[in-house]
């Protein structure tokens, strides 16, 4: 595979996790976010491994293979037992003006890639043009954090901001240290133990797990 | 001259060739759904029984009602001519781009939307209201999916994308990829597929275009209809020139022609496929939900569009 | 090998802890731990004292004037909130608000978030200081959460949350310094350590590190709680147990400032301006402002503290933005006495809500005469904060004032008036619960007097007379951030 394939291949990946991201922030269905959530993971993996053969940086494969088994399986799995458990139906949530909530995904996107120009224009890696993308994926990830009322959500939407973040890493630099990924995995675990019990912890206090009951701490009575 | 030959030919090809189509979508469809089909061409026997049949007209109805069936027929055979359903030989197609093609779509929604409300009952005006809000969504999306594989070609001519694209072979881009499927959202919608609206109910509450052509009969209707059979047929066409214009003869290859045909009905047969696919899959969506199906549409394109400038 | 003692005792006895958990002898074992670890920090630091900055274990850590004192801060002031928790949370046991396994989780908690704060000040390596920066985060949420009420939980999931997010930010400016930091440095780990940046900042790319500025100082920014990304801090300092209450407020706080401030001299030397300065500026007088006006319509007592650590951070985030000598110095001695003073105020605070079971000002009265360490340790406490005279706060804040109407002067009045309104703020509701008679509901409780104690001891003691070793200290300081 020469450079010129894999950045192209990279190219329609990167496009895929920002498809995917997308269709997280409209999506309102928790096990079909779940789903959204493990494939956007599955196609970050893939991408970081194509950058890894590619361009010959081994501890690339590690930082996938932690992508694949951390966010494709581990997490989605645990999040979809949790679901299963605290008995979540499907449309728990509702979503106000999904299209609006688009547009501003979209105006997101535009403003990454301004920001990130400069980024851009320095680097010579193959991969220099999805750190606008990666960055779009953080962005969107805090948007959907903000816009969502659902702790489930607001979780998943944290995790993607977490893929966003590895890509920026992957496409940026071709990857952090491996002692700083391995870290932030590592960091990401200890979060996904802690929501797992906050879930418990919010649905025995709040019969449910909608964040939007949880206004008593208002300013200024 | 030879031009002059595969336009008449192209459109030719558009009246005759679309019934058949819609024909093959409505058996495909009943296949799938465990029902007898009534053979492919049931859509002509349509047609025929219907121009036979007179024509019941409301007393109040102005000349814009007489005169929308014509109009609308009559803007979906020119569009057919600047496609490049055959060959990008056209010399019509100089006159008119994509943009022109959305315009002429727009002309004829404009019309059957006016001649829904001209006899004054709650239908006609309820369907075109309908109608209108799905084209204001559905227009901007469909410009911005066109723009982008414009920018792709550096060109909004058709027959010159079909060109640039058919030349350069497949590349895997993703902005081609995000306008296809907008692409695919845009021509349900517009073509009234399941799931934005049901063409083969009439029921009521949901119905979008069968509310505004409810007041048409004998030619008139048959007209509509016809129109309808030949844009479906149309955006698949498009669909074919702007994505896969393989097949398609290039300018001075008149024996190319045969095999185009042969390439576009095998396109077509998929498409087919692919739309009963789609239909039978999906329910249809509640109107105030087609937002947020438009609004995808616009998002992808606008994505497609973004990842141009971008990824590449 | 003295680094590794003061990062070992406190995960060894975060994994003790988590064995030992509710046994009699839980509190001591975790204040053994802490006093192990501030031995240890005492010894770092007087090391460094004598033989000036050094780095240890294959340059994974650094140790410099500026972080060690930080270090033997932050190892202090844990050692003296272990001793004040042994009584506070006992009493908090014995009315039923921790059961058994929350205990143990407390203290293995407690030990784990000081282990990430060490790590935080004493790693080289800027993604190791993000971990360990998340790492402290997520170490003290589930305390935040700990009494289970519905108030904990929320505050506790907005503190996850929104601290989530913004250091999701700081790894992104990280990844960007990085970018910028291989194309000097080349890759691989080196790239990443303070030691190499510091050598080559004028090297950076300019315009990539004032994005990565951007990013940082919302990532980090978030973490001490600057306005407008301050909106987690009220609620998570005033829900969780207080002990979790005064470390939060008098130590993650400055770690996060730490970062920050580190961050922002790679930026300056890169851009060969004053840029990152002047955002940490702004940021630092909209936080002054907008606390102090916050102040003034609380009403939970540890609510109302928990804007003043807001506000005093937007002082030092000011001050360190502003730079020069005068000011760092100034910001510098103000993270160390608000550390000292604040967590002194959460002491005694934790001591008055517990006998009057609220946290609600309105119903806190007569604590003097109800408990004279309690009353007077609060009112000194909350004299300090405000930077009375003659404090060290009142020093510290002299200084940056000084410094503010020498090279901003016309920040001065907004300053002056973050200052002022904080002051009131503070001393209308004080004046109110430290005096009167102590009204029927209040109990009698066994207070920890050692902390508070020694915690305005020192307090006074900067503010009167600045200890040499100190004053030598700061200024080596001063010169590193220069």
């Amino acid at each position: 595979m020469d450079l010129q394939t894999a950045s192209q291949i990279n190219d329609f990946l990167a496009a895929f996790v920002l498809l995917g991201a997308f269709g997280m922030l409209t999506q309102k269905r928790i096990y079909s976010l779940i789903h959204l959530f493990a494939w956007q993971g599955f196609f970050l993996s893939v991408n970081i491994a194509i950058v890894a053969y590619a361009a010959g940086r081994h501890h690339l494969y590690i930082s996938s293979i932690l992508t694949l088994s951390l966010k494709v399986i581990l997490l989605p799995y645990i999040l979809h037992t949790l679901v299963v458990k605290l008995k979540i139906r499907k449309e728990a949530e509702t979503l106000v003006n999904i299209p609006a909530t688009m547009l501003i995904g979209i105006a997101l996107v535009i403003f990454s890639y301004y920001l990130t120009a400069p980024v851009t224009e320095l680097s010579r890696l193959i991969t220099r043009s999805t750190i606008a993308v990666a960055l779009a994926t953080v962005m969107i990830g805090l948007l959907m954090m903000i816009t969502r009322k659902h702790a489930v959500t607001q979780i998943i939407g944290f995790l993607a901001m977490e893929n966003g973040l590895f890509f920026a890493a992957t496409s940026a630099t071709y990857g952090m240290p491996l002692v700083v990924e391995l870290g932030v995995a590592l960091d990401i675990l200890i979060a996904a133990f802690i929501f797992g019990i906050f879930f418990f912890h919010i649905h025995t206090t709040f019969d449910s797990l909608d964040v939007e009951q949880m206004t008593r701490l208002k300013e200024g009575d | 001259m030879e031009g002059i030959i595969v336009e008449i030919l192209q459109v030719i090809v558009l009246i005759g060739l679309a019934p058949l189509f819609a024909g093959w979508v409505k058996m495909l469809k009943c296949r799938l759904q465990g029902r007898t089909s009534p053979g492919l061409l049931q859509p002509y026997r349509d047609l025929a029984k219907l121009f036979s049949k007179d024509i019941v007209l409301a007393e109040n109805a102005s000349w814009i009602f007489r005169f929308t069936p014509y109009l609308v027929f009559g803007t979906v055979i020119i569009a057919g001519a600047v496609v490049p359903m055959l060959s990008t030989d056209l010399p019509l197609s100089l006159t008119a781009d994509v943009i022109v093609l959305v315009g002429l779509f727009g002309i004829a929604r404009f019309f059957t939307a006016l001649a829904g409300m001209d006899i004054g009952t709650a239908f006609g005006g309820m369907g075109s209201s309908r109608e209108m809000m799905v084209a204001s969504l559905a227009e901007p999306a469909m410009l911005m999916a066109i723009f982008t594989v414009s920018l792709l070609c550096k060109s909004t001519s058709l027959t010159r994308i079909a060109e640039v694209i058919s030349s350069s072979g497949f590349i895997a881009k993703p902005s081609l990829a995000f306008a296809f499927l907008a692409f695919v959202l845009i021509a349900i919608a517009e073509n009234g597929r399941i799931p934005v609206d049901n063409p083969a109910t009439h029921l009521e509450l949901t119905m979008l275009h069968e509310a505004m052509i409810l007041e048409y009969s004998g030619r008139h209707l048959a007209l509509i209809e016809w129109a309808g059979m030949m844009k479906l047929f149309l955006f698949m066409a498009i669909g074919s020139a702007l994505f896969f214009p393989l097949g398609i003869a290039a300018t001075d290859n008149i024996a190319g022609i045969p095999k185009a045909l042969v390439f576009l009905i095998m396109k077509l047969g998929a498409a087919g496929v692919v739309l009963v696919l789609i239909e039978t899959g999906l329910a249809k969506m509640r109107l105030f939900r087609l937002t947020e199906f438009l609004g995808g549409a616009f998002l992808m394109a606008t994505l497609g569009m973004l990842s141009f400038f971008i990824l590449e | 090998m003295i680094l590794l003692i003061l990062l070992g005792v406190p995960l060894f006895a975060a994994v003790v802890l988590a064995f030992v958990g509710d046994r009699r002898l839980a509190p001591e074992v975790n204040i053994a731990g802490s006093a192990a670890t501030f031995a240890a920090g005492v010894a770092l630091a007087l090391r460094v004292y004598e033989q000036g900055p050094m780095t240890a274990g294959g340059k994974f850590f650094f140790v410099d004037a500026f972080n060690v004192y930080l270090a033997v801060l932050t190892a202090f002031v844990s050692m003296t909130t272990a001793i004040f928790s042994r009584r506070y949370m006992r009493r908090e046991r014995e009315h039923g608000r921790v059961g058994h396994v929350g205990m143990r989780f407390y203290h293995a908690m407690f030990q784990l978030f000081i282990f990430a704060m060490l790590l935080c000040l004493l790693t080289n390596n800027i993604g190791i200081l993000w971990i360990a920066m998340e790492l402290a985060t997520l170490s003290t949420v589930l305390l935040v959460s700990l009494y289970r009420t519905p108030t904990a939980i929320e505050a506790a999931w907005k503190y996850f949350i929104l601290c989530g997010v913004g250091i999701a930010q700081a790894l992104f400016g990280t990844v960007l310094l990085y970018f910028a930091a291989e194309r000097v440095l080349g890759e691989g780990g080196d790239a990443l350590l303070w030691t190499n940046l510091s050598q080559v900042s004028d090297k950076l790319e300019p315009t990539v590190l004032s994005l990565a500025f951007v990013f940082l100082m919302v990532g980090y920014g978030t973490k001490v709680g600057l306005v407008p990304l301050h909106n987690w801090l009220p609620d998570a300092h005033s829900e969780g147990p207080t002990p979790i209450s005064a470390v939060l407020s008098g130590l993650l706080l400055n770690i996060a400032l730490y970062a920050l401030v580190r961050c922002k001299t790679l930026v300056d030397g890169s851009t060969h301006s004053h840029r990152a300065g002047d955002i940490m500026m702004w940021f630092g007088i909209i936080s002054i402002i907008v606390a102090a006006f916050s102040l003034l319509r609380q009403k939970d007592i540890k609510r109302m503290f928990s804007y003043s650590s807001i506000e005093h951070m937007g002082i030092a985030t000011f001050a360190f933005g502003l730079g020069g000598p005068i000011a760092t110095f100034g910001a510098l001695l103000h993270m160390l006495v608000h550390s000292l003073a604040k967590s002194s105020i959460f002491f005694t605070v934790g001591h008055a809500s517990q006998m009057h079971r609220t946290q609600e000002m309105d119903r806190i009265r007569g604590l003097i005469k109800g408990n004279p360490l309690v009353g007077w340790g609060f009112m000194l406490g909350a004299m300090a904060i405000i930077g009375m005279p003659p404090f060290g706060i009142f020093t510290s804040e002299f200084l940056i004032l000084t410094a503010t109407m020498k090279d901003a002067p016309l920040m001065t009045p907004f300053l002056l008036l973050g200052l002022g309104v904080a002051f009131a703020a503070i001393l209308r509701k004080v004046q109110f619960m430290v005096s009167g008679d102590a009204p029927s509901y209040q109990r009698p409780l066994k207070a920890a007097h050692l902390p508070v104690l020694v915690h305005m001891a020192l307090v006074l003691l900067i503010g009167i007379y600045m200890p040499d070793f100190l004053n030598q200290w700061f200024h080596k300081a001063v010169e590193i951030l220069r």
